[in-house]
């Protein structure tokens, strides 16, 4: 599901294994995306693909910093993605 | 539409509870006591009141006042142990000023445990015997202070839950009663947001004051705050960073303008939206919209939060058909059916309405039946000394 039109990741509804090729639900005509990792419930997939430190999307917000580079199809997570908030382990 | 009991200050009461309230948690396990041989009477059982700095022991001191004031307390017993820094008669003399039934008891003073379980169950007792001869009458929507919140979220709580609820919240407002939301640390990543809504600038300035104040404590520590927030059961749940917790647990607030921003357990000061500045954590969270007034709180869930709250009637709203299944004896009102396409946002939100009202009005919810509303503490400032 992709909530908002601006949104680079869309959120699995149930599992997903590699090689699913699944229907989009949200604004617009979403079209398909296939999974090239396993996707479990309530995780994202990469809708396109998002270069180190651009900016992840979600709501039509950013959520946060990818920390590799991420292609479509990939599961987007805490081990690719860093929050730019609540970082008390990051200099000012 | 609604209805509850009158309180003499014409507000009212969703429930008709005689609280015990300690000033300091010493005396808990006496509390217990008493509630064990009262049945009906309802403990607060937290643990501040003592060797605590200033600030937090003026906290303390409101927030018993407000819990004592809350329209769904019938009267109250204060219960001191006797030598705590909290002053007693301050937190009597304030609950006494809503114009209930106020008692205080102290354990040091009538001389330990069973003279004072005596005199305990005497008054508590009587103030039971008195709430329990007052009949429900007619309230509306105006009369309704609602709280609400999100817990264990997994990614269906800003999908569906939260949603639903913000439908709920439109509506309420839209009549005219009053809603207060909270947990500071999860709107940040998304007070922009919040702030834009806010009916003046004075309010949206508060919104990022409060969001900075929660933040810089998130990071006193020295630490990435990912892992205590959000937790590791929202991460486990696909929530990887507070910036996307936040963004869907805001939208629990629903779309109606922000009226103001309320420090933890203040009292909203007029009708419509306010924001309470609070930590996300359960326990401490529920007790600030108590002592704001809160009559009943409409909660999100998406791994299954089992608990209530002592005083008001929580009600467990849950977008994942997993954990609707699998912990239903926790969970009131299964939205995920909006999830499968099965239902509306609308329809849902007019479930959850209908089930509100009727809670509000005396149905009793997962948590009071299971007895699952006992645990309370109270957010401060500083640590004890």
């Amino acid at each position: 599901m992709i909530v908002h039109k601006k949104d680079n990741v869309a959120t699995a509804l149930y599992d997903l294994v590699v090689g699913d090729r699944v229907t989009l639900m949200g604004p617009g005509k979403p079209g398909v995306i296939t999974a090239s990792q396993p996707i479990p419930f309530g995780h994202k997939i990469a809708l396109i693909a998002i270069a180190k430190d651009e900016a992840i999307v979600k709501y039509g917000e950013v959520i946060g910093r990818a920390t590799q580079r991420i292609t479509p199809g990939i599961h987007v997570h805490i081990h690719n993605v860093e929050s730019l908030r609540g970082r008390g382990d990051v200099p000012e | 539409m609604l209805s509850g009991y009158s309180r003499t200050n014409g507000e009212m009461g969703a429930r008709n509870h005689v609280a015990i309230i300690p000033t300091a948690g010493c005396v808990n396990d006496f509390i217990r006591k008493i509630e064990q041989n009262v049945p009906g009477t309802v403990p607060i059982l937290h643990h501040q009141g003592c060797a605590q700095l200033k600030p937090d022991l003026e906290q303390v001191t409101q927030i018993l006042i407000g819990l004592g004031i809350n329209p769904n307390v019938a009267a109250v017993l204060v219960v001191s142990l006797g030598c705590e820094s909290i002053v007693p008669q301050d937190v009597v003399d304030g609950i006494t000023s809503s114009g209930k039934p106020v008692a205080l008891l102290s354990l040091q003073e009538e001389g330990g445990y069973t003279k004072a379980l005596r005199k305990g169950i005497d008054v508590a007792s009587r103030m039971c015997v008195e709430a329990n001869a007052q009949e429900r009458k007619s309230f509306s929507l105006e009369d309704l202070v609602l709280g609400i919140k999100c817990g264990a979220s997994d990614t269906t709580s800003g999908l569906v839950a939260n949603p639903v609820i913000g439908v709920v919240v439109d509506r309420v407002i839209d009549a005219g009663g009053t809603v207060i939301f909270g947990e500071t640390t999860e709107i940040i990543g998304a007070e922009h947001i919040l702030a834009k809504r806010a009916v003046n600038q004075r309010v949206a300035k508060r919104v990022y004051e409060v969001v900075e104040r929660m933040e810089a404590k998130a990071k006193a520590l020295g630490v990435d705050m990912r892992g205590s927030q959000p937790t590791g059961g929202n991460i486990r749940g696909g929530l990887t960073s507070i910036e996307e917790k936040s963004l869907g647990a805001i939208v629990k607030g629903g779309s109606r303008p922000l009226q103001g921003v309320l420090e933890y357990g203040e009292r909203p000061t007029g009708k419509g939206l306010y924001f309470m500045d609070s930590p996300g954590m359960e326990i401490v969270y529920l007790t600030g919209p108590a002592a704001g007034g809160v009559q009943a709180l409409l909660f999100s869930t998406g791994l299954g939060a089992p608990q209530g709250f002592p005083l008001y009637p929580v009600v467990k709203v849950c977008g994942n058909e997993r954990t609707g299944n699998h912990l239903a004896e926790h969970i009131d009102v299964d939205v995920s059916p909006v999830l499968r396409g099965e239902e509306t946002l609308e329809e849902a939100g007019n479930r959850l309405f209908t089930e509100l009202v009727q809670v509000v009005s005396g149905k009793k919810t997962k948590a009071e039946t299971l007895g699952f509303d006992s645990t309370v503490d109270i957010y401060t400032w500083g640590s004890f000394i």
